[in-house]
């Protein structure tokens, strides 16, 4: 049960995403988890206003039960199959997030900084929730997918299009994580 | 249940994202100061075995489950939507610690104020929707 309850390392990890892909593929479907956000738009009768949204929401469904799954395995992993230890940060990573004011680094999956109740719930907190959230739900669409559907996907496929949009990803995630995080926080 | 096979697939998936910390905040901080291998070995030993398994898929002309001819369709070519579009996603994926798929993920591990980033992503792709149109492509 030992290298079961401990974080995983990346060479089990990566490959397992791949038989993800691999499994929806032979399916008869595609691995694009940001399709779903624009489903949920459609279901929430988004045709009204655009003919982006005026699809067969139901021929979805399949990827809307994965999202489902997702939600339960990830209560599955870390309720029965986790041993609470510190996610091992680069010693690097420690200092520069110490610098930023971040404290109990790596306890949990995420920053209390950000998602903690008490953070969320003041207008810089819910600020960065929100923008976040736009961002990556208006980008990702723009771009035509996500880390699933162009870095994984995208690029097992050998895509141009898919390199490109990782290109970037990666511009967006270095401006933000170098120049920007340091302005807020 | 057709619908069963694929809430398995996502609780797999929510696994191995959670066991292998992708779904983390400072996992994608770590990996965008290049502190780390960790990230790049995740999505890096993930494309390799992709490749593998998409390659042969076509040298083996594997058929999928119900028999039809597997076919990826290619990517529509352009270059302004997924750079510029990439980037957005890359300040949002930063700042949020989260894309598409942990998004869902982190909400099942217990952060209920996932929830508003659930939303705000949905009222992103929303106004992608009305402005496609005015947008380069």
């Amino acid at each position: 049960m030992e290298p079961i309850l401990q974080p995983w390392p990346w060479y089990i990890s990566g490959p397992l995403i791949a038989f993800v892909m691999f499994v929806l593929i032979y399916l008869g479907k595609t691995f694009g988890m940001s399709s779903n956000l624009r489903t949920l738009c459609s279901m929430g009768g988004a045709g009204k206003y655009s003919d982006f949204f005026r699809f067969d929401w139901r021929a979805q469904k399949w990827n809307l039960t994965v999202v489902l799954g997702a939600v339960i395995g990830g209560f599955f992993a870390t309720t029965f199959m986790s041993d609470g230890s510190t996610i091992a940060l680069s010693n690097e990573t420690l200092a520069d997030l110490q610098d930023l004011g971040f404290s109990n680094i790596g306890e949990t999956l995420l920053p209390p900084e950000i998602y903690a109740w008490d953070n969320v719930l003041s207008l810089k907190g819910l600020s960065i929730l929100i923008i976040a959230g736009f961002l990556v739900g208006f980008g990702t669409r723009y771009a035509g997918g996500c880390t699933s559907g162009h870095a994984i996907t995208g690029l097992s496929n050998l895509q141009l299009p898919s390199l490109i949009a990782v290109i970037g990803f990666f511009i967006g995630g270095l401006i933000m994580t170098h120049f920007i995080l340091p302005l807020i926080f | 249940m057709k619908y069963l096979k694929f809430l398995l697939i996502g609780i797999f998936f929510g696994i191995v994202l959670v066991k292998s910390e992708a779904v983390s905040w400072y996992r994608i901080f770590e990996m965008f100061k290049f502190q780390s291998f960790h990230m790049y070995g995740i999505i890096g030993s993930a494309v390799g075995l992709g490749i593998i398994f998409i390659q042969g898929i076509r040298k083996f002309k594997i058929k999928s489950i119900d028999g039809k001819e597997i076919y990826l369709p290619p990517k529509e070519k352009s270059f302004i939507r997924y750079i510029l579009g990439g980037a957005i996603f890359g300040f949002g994926w930063a700042l949020a610690g989260a894309c598409p798929g942990p998004m869902y993920i982190l909400l099942g591990t217990g952060i209920f104020s996932m929830l508003v980033v659930i939303a705000a992503a949905v009222v992103g792709t929303f106004v992608y929707g009305l402005l496609k149109d005015k947008l380069p492509h």
